[in-house]
């Protein structure tokens, strides 16, 4: 059996503060099977981010790891030299980031920053970072790669910047991409083929995907498994034609009852009681007063 | 998921937070009114008093210094502590003054020029690019040949030059401010374009207003200063900062206690209002005090 | 049709392109709103559909008087609203009003929501005093579901969810005919977007509301509106009661919209059907 490219085991994130440390993450397990795409669905606050960020080590101000290890197939990311990990970061483990405004650097050219990545990641030369670039811009449909080559991010629409991260992000072949709610910007038309080009590359390039998302929608078209967070904490995972199909957590299928579809009537919305979320809270709360220790 | 405020923990603080900004600077404008006010009260002598036997002693500490003269006298004899006192006013009514007028005429164009667009906008702008393009020392020199020297002169110089920065950034923030939703939203409530201006628009402009209004008192503080270094100011008679610089510097090897005073003088009034400043706007700004 | 409360006949929207602007001289006009024809019938709720760029935003700010219409009709109430000027319209505003997209920008920062809140009656001349406002804004604030100690709070202190309950309360304030929605819960999670939905169902219902509800997302729409109109680059390209529409639904772009749409339903083919444009 294939060894996870990505497990995470008994991850606590807790944010240093002057009296009592305050939990973010709460021993969250999970692996990724190469190939595999898994979602991670929750709300805000649930800690979805904290994840990525802990895999990046872009953990904010004050937070920490306190316990457990995040293994990248098979080695401790905590325990690599710094070099190394950087390395890893942004070729082996790339990232999908969520605002495509943002996301991509105003004052330079496309190609400038495709190009960086194939030259420092790859080592590549000039021209044959500049072809490379053209190729990736081609793979993700883009019409035109020479002219979009040495456009400015501002000259393009919020669908093909998209597009660019995505291409930025498969560049360098990697094994485990984190696609951070790449959508959630986007019309509803421009994100099936973002979908799409999400899985036609993952599919080329064998990666493995984990898509973290608040839409059950989208993961039900896009990923295999999925896990669900709440508070810091797993919720359920699974399958996922098992979890929509038959969620067994109360929360799961609260949020499934919430979400509207445009096939189901309008009474057919249920809004989340919030019995369901009080209950994982005070277990959650019950967990940190058991477990003071893993926050130190 | 629990609609919990994300920031709820001491947020209703509606008091001044205690910033140490506002005490310092507010400490060091304190003594500065003070002084000025309470001048004939503090100073040991009368500034004008020519005293020529007693001429060019150093501070009190130093060898040959007098305690009757706690920071020495100018080549003219006259006490410089009392003169330190005493310019202190000419300072403080020109930082008020000046910097207020120039605050006023300018904000009240530029929030007209961002807010109501169009001719006004056109008007203001052109009016700006065109005032800007004249040398500010040029203009008020020829303003003080034109007026005459004096405390006048030099304040209507400083209006004159500087309405124009608080105009063109006051004008820029409010086009910005007048983009956002809750302009709309004040419209379609019903209030007037007037009350949407000022009820609206104004409270989310008066932080920078009050950041450049502390920056221009300083300014204004150091353009006097330079005004009547170069003779430009109240008559000589009167004690300024400006002037014992210009004449501390003439004898700057036998005398430089007369130079190094009213330096420090301005630098400590500039950091003063600065401070103050900075340390209000963060205090009273309720964006700020999260 | 002489029972609508809102009518619109062919009407078009131009707004200036200010990058186009040249240094002297008005900005050049793009045409966004190209011909729209729309009814809501008194009590109704319409969802305005389409993507970006459709112009429905453009015309939620019409119905609301931020915008003049370049042509054609808009009628209210049998009223001729679309060539009143400011002052003329003035009236209409305690009778038609509009729900923010981004709570975030659009609730003032520095004003205390209380102070939002009574900002419209205030400047309706409603309420003789100050406390009797005051107690007005509370009483918003409990409709809507809040606390009444929010009323000294920033928006800051509050959560997304929370801040758009304020635009609901503050839409609500003048006790108005016919509220426009715009895009009203695209930022918030699952469980807030269903918790507003059905706050909003139950104002219309207990305050005899007429909506228009601006969204691009199908699903939200089906949730709240009866009635249902896609816009597609200024047009309509179809209208209809929702359950209708989207059950059949007769338009290309309507049908492309409807596929695109992800449902928590696992289906294999859903991602190959989608071709990737290239663009």
């Amino acid at each position: 059996m294939n060894a996870p490219v990505l497990e995470i085991a008994d991850l606590h994130v807790a944010l240093a503060s002057a009296s009592v440390p305050v939990p973010l993450l709460r021993g969250v397990s999970l692996t990724i099977a190469p190939g595999e795409v898994r979602g991670l669905v929750g709300e805000s606050g649930a800690g979805k981010s904290m994840i990525g960020r802990s895999i990046f080590g872009l953990l904010p101000g004050g937070a920490r790891i306190t316990r457990g290890r995040i293994l990248f197939d098979g080695a401790d990311l905590a325990a690599l030299a710094d070099a190394e990990r950087r390395d890893l970061l942004g070729s082996r483990i790339a990232l999908v980031p969520q605002d495509p405004m943002t996301s991509l650097n105003p004052v330079k050219r496309i190609g400038d920053q495709i190009g960086v990545i194939l030259r420092v990641k790859l080592k590549m030369a000039r021209d044959a970072a500049r072809a490379r670039a053209l190729e990736l811009l081609a793979e993700v449909a883009i019409r035109e790669p020479a002219r979009v080559i040495d456009l400015y991010p501002h000259e393009l629409s919020g669908g093909m910047r998209q597009r660019i991260l995505i291409a930025m992000a498969f560049a360098c072949t990697p094994r485990l991409v984190i696609a951070d709610e790449p959508t959630t910007a986007l019309d509803v038309t421009v994100q099936r083929q973002v979908l799409r080009l999400i899985h036609d590359l993952q599919h080329r390039h064998g990666a493995a995907v984990l898509f973290v998302t608040h839409n059950f929608g989208l993961v039900a078209k896009l990923c295999q498994s999925v896990t669900v967070l709440y508070a810091g904490r797993v919720v359920e995972d699974g399958a996922t034609a098992n979890v929509l199909a038959s969620p067994r957590e109360p929360y799961t299928q609260a949020l499934l009852a919430a979400t509207p579809r445009f096939d189901r009537p309008a009474d057919a919305l249920v809004p989340l009681d919030r019995s369901v979320t009080d209950t994982l809270l005070s277990d959650a709360r019950a967990y940190d007063a058991a477990h003071a220790e893993a926050y130190r | 998921m629990a609609e919990t405020s994300p920031t709820a923990e001491g947020r209703r603080r509606l008091a001044i937070r205690i910033d140490a900004r506002v005490v310092a600077g507010g400490t060091i404008v304190a003594i500065l009114l003070l002084t000025a006010i309470a001048a004939p009260l503090l100073a040991p002598h009368n500034p004008l008093d020519q005293d020529l036997l007693s001429a060019q002693l150093p501070p009190s500490w130093s060898a040959g210094g007098d305690p009757a003269h706690l920071f020495g006298t100018d080549s003219l004899g006259r006490d410089t502590l009392s003169r330190l006192i005493y310019a202190s006013r000419i300072a403080v009514i020109v930082a008020l003054v000046a910097a207020t007028l120039a605050c006023v005429i300018g904000s009240l164009l530029g929030l007209a020029a961002g807010f109501f667009r169009g001719a006004v906008d056109q008007i203001v702008s052109r009016l700006i690019d065109v005032w800007m393009s004249f040398p500010p020392v040029l203009l008020s020199i020829v303003l003080a040949a034109a007026v005459g020297a004096g405390l006048g002169s030099v304040i209507l110089a400083i209006v004159v030059v500087d309405w124009t920065r608080f105009a063109r950034v006051i004008r820029a923030e409010t086009l910005l401010q007048g983009q956002l939703d809750y302009v709309a939203a004040a419209k379609v409530v019903g209030l007037t374009p007037t009350a949407v201006l000022t009820k609206e628009v104004v409270p989310n402009v008066l932080p920078l207003l009050a950041t450049l209004l502390s920056v221009e008192m300083g300014i204004a503080v150091l353009v006097e200063a330079i005004l009547s270094f170069v003779g430009l100011s109240v008559s000589t008679d009167t004690p300024t900062w400006g002037g014992m610089i210009a004449e501390g510097r003439q004898l700057i090897n036998q005398t430089p206690w007369l130079l190094a005073l009213p330096i420090g003088c301005i630098i400590v009034t500039v950091l003063g209002f600065n401070l103050l400043g900075d340390g209000l706007r963060a205090s009273l700004d309720p964006v700020q005090r999260r | 049709m002489s029972g609508a409360l809102v009518s619109l006949r062919g009407l078009r929207v131009s707004l200036p392109n200010r990058a186009g602007k040249p240094l002297f001289g008005p900005a050049p006009l793009i045409e966004i709103v190209r011909g729209v024809d729309l009814d809501i019938a008194r009590g109704g709720a319409l969802g305005l559909v389409g993507e970006s760029g459709s112009g429905k935003t453009t015309i939620g700010r019409t119905l609301v008087g931020l915008i003049k219409p370049s042509a054609g009709d808009y009628t209210y109430d049998g009223v001729d609203a679309g060539r009143m000027d400011e002052v003329a319209f003035r009236p209409l505003r305690s009778r038609i009003q509009m729900i923010f997209q981004d709570p975030q920008s659009s609730l003032n920062p520095r004003l205390t929501l209380g102070t939002t809140l009574v900002r419209p009656l205030a400047a309706s001349g409603r309420l003789a005093n100050d406390a009797a406002r005051r107690r007005r804004a509370g009483e918003l604030l409990q409709i809507v579901g809040l606390p009444v100690e929010f009323l000294s709070r920033y928006p800051h202190e509050l959560s997304g969810g929370q801040r758009q309950r304020i635009g609901i309360a503050r839409a609500l304030a003048l006790e108005p005919e016919f509220i426009v929605a715009d895009e009203i819960v695209s930022g918030l999670d699952v469980s807030t977007q269903a918790q507003i939905l059905l706050l909003l169902r139950r104002l219309r219902a207990e305050f005899h509301l007429t909506l228009m509800f601006i969204s691009h997302d199908l699903s939200v729409v089906r949730a709240l509106c009866d009635q249902v109109a896609v816009l597609s680059a200024g047009e309509i390209v179809e209208k209809g009661a929702t359950e209708a529409v989207f059950a059949s639904p007769q338009h290309p772009y309507t049908r492309e919209l409807l596929e695109s749409v992800p449902l928590p339903d696992v289906e294999a083919g859903w991602i190959m059907a989608g071709t990737v444009a290239t663009v």
